[in-house]
């Protein structure tokens, strides 16, 4: 037995361009225990919504995170449209749905990268965020910008997706899915890909469902977890089954997110055939929120939480979020638990943490 | 398993031009729609302020004796909130991002001279129309006090 000693991981790291702190301890290039610390830099948005209208607060809500800002201010809308008794549009519904799914794709896309990224393949790296471009030139073409979407508000959204948009937006999907298709084979079958995935970092279903794990971090781990299906949104209207994979280690985490591109692709092309010839897109909301109301809703990264108490004044009591990598880092402690110290850099980015939304 | 899948994939990035485009020396392109910053037909402007109250990252404020409209470029998140708000639709969100810069400098918009000059003459006027039903309010009040004391002073003795 070697002599135990501890090796500090961030605040700053090369793998991570966000602050999270791991203190490793080792024994020999063995890692025993991880003990995680976080709350480098809150922004006090539980505050804000006391100073600012409940209107306003959307586009700073959505602003939590840059990766899938269209969820986290469709689930605030959505809390509040609860709240306030407004139903939203069939057609608005599956536009959020359409929305919803280019984020996932290019979030995913981006995970996939910065995955190749951290065990060295610097070119499927770069292959993977040129097909992630053309998510985000659709990004800006449909909502007016490349990451923060700022299309939702309170009883709808603002923008519609035209009949020539849809078509682009068709064509696009279907390049993507040629194109990944290429690197798929990479990801999937390359021995160099492999001999870093397969087998590190092992989650057990049972310790994953023990830990609260969401997302596709719990689906590798064998759950099947997906809350799509509770059918918020447009998700009523779509057919999706959860993807999940029993394999609990790295190769199943890139397994189910690659497989879930393919999903976005195939939702996007669903809700298209399914959008209503009707064009309201949004109703009229009048008044102020009175109640309280939580939602929940499957990120990219998993479950987020979403509580609003409103008093009846334009400025809310409390919003809280909660997002999905909150819920991971317990189980990514869990999954360190002896592994080499080596692979570390690898596994915390295999959870697709995003520590910055955590903090809000 | 293998060890040469990305092999094909390799040599046609050999041959391939470059994806990316070598901006500033080839212009950048956007699509239609595209929220790049704010702009604003300061002669519709009314200096109401609604922009300001709704705007997320307080960025905006309006002087309404001065009739400017002030916009601090590096504050603004471009969400198109405040176009939105906007009741004389004089705000829109046009194409292009703002250059970047060292120091956080402030644009500042102002009203050109005839129309400030217009709306001096109209507040005057307001003023005026105002001060003339407040003098004529207070002389009607004054007159039925003098009426309604009159009887009431007679009433009694009645």
């Amino acid at each position: 037995m070697g002599k135990r000693s501890v090796i500090p991981f961030g605040p700053q790291h090369p793998v991570l361009p966000e602050p999270i702190h791991l203190d490793l301890v080792v024994e020999d290039e063995r890692v025993i225990e991880a003990i995680p610390s976080i709350g480098f830099i809150h922004r006090g948005l539980e505050g804000l919504v006391k100073k600012k209208d409940f209107n306003t607060m959307t586009y700073i809500v959505e602003r939590t995170c840059g990766i899938c800002s269209f969820q986290h201010g469709m689930g605030y809308c959505e809390t509040l449209e609860h709240i306030m008794d407004v139903e939203v549009p069939d057609r608005a519904k599956l536009l959020r749905t359409i929305w919803a799914e280019l984020n996932r794709m290019h979030s995913h896309l981006l995970w996939l990268g910065l995955l190749a990224d951290g065990f060295g393949y610097e070119n499927l790296f770069y292959q993977c965020w040129r097909i992630r471009e053309k998510v985000l030139d659709l990004h800006e073409l449909t909502a007016g910008a490349r990451l923060i979407f700022s299309v939702n508000k309170v009883g709808g959204v603002l923008r519609d997706i035209d009949e020539d948009k849809q078509k682009i937006i068709l064509n696009t999907i279907s390049e993507v899915e040629k194109e990944l298709l290429v690197i798929e084979k990479t990801f999937f079958n390359d021995y160099t890909v492999q001999s870093r995935l397969k087998g590190v970092g092992i989650l057990t279903k049972e310790k994953a469902h023990e830990l609260g794990c969401v997302g596709p971090f719990a689906r590798a781990s064998g759950l099947n977890v997906d809350l799509r299906k509770l059918n918020y949104a447009g998700y009523g209207m779509i057919d999706l089954e959860p993807i999940t994979s029993n394999d609990c280690d790295s190769y199943a985490r890139c397994y189910v997110r690659l497989k879930e591109i393919y999903q976005s692709i195939d939702i996007i092309r669903q809700a298209i055939s399914k959008l209503p010839a009707d064009k309201t897109i949004s109703v009229p909301v009048k008044g102020n929120p009175n109640g309280e109301f939580i939602t929940r809703l499957e990120q990219p990264r998993g479950e987020a939480f979403y509580y609003v108490k409103a008093n009846g004044t334009p400025y809310l009591d409390r919003m809280r979020v909660r997002t999905p990598t909150f819920a991971n880092v317990l189980g990514l402690c869990e999954m360190l638990k002896n592994t080499e110290l080596a692979d570390v850099g690898l596994l915390v980015l295999t959870i697709d943490p995003c520590i910055s939304c955590t903090e809000r | 398993m293998g060890i040469l899948q990305y092999a094909p994939q390799a040599l046609k990035n050999l041959f391939l031009p470059p994806v990316t485009t070598s901006y500033p020396f080839e212009p950048a392109t956007y699509p239609e729609g595209s929220r790049g910053h704010v702009d604003i037909d300061i002669d519709n402007c009314i200096s109401c302020g609604m922009c300001t109250r709704a705007c997320p990252s307080n960025a905006l404020s309006v002087d309404k004796m001065k009739g400017t409209w002030t916009i601090n470029r590096f504050d603004c998140v471009a969400c198109g909130f405040c176009v939105e708000k906007c009741p004389k639709k004089c705000l829109s969100m046009v194409i292009g991002y703002e250059t970047p810069n060292n120091t956080k400098s402030e644009a500042v918009y102002q009203k050109s001279p005839e129309v400030l000059e217009r709306e001096a003459k109209q507040r005057a006027e307001i003023a005026a129309k105002a001060a003339a039903a407040a003098k004529a309010k207070a002389e009607a009040a004054a007159k039925a006090k003098a009426n309604a004391n009159s009887p009431s002073e007679t009433e009694p003795k009645a």
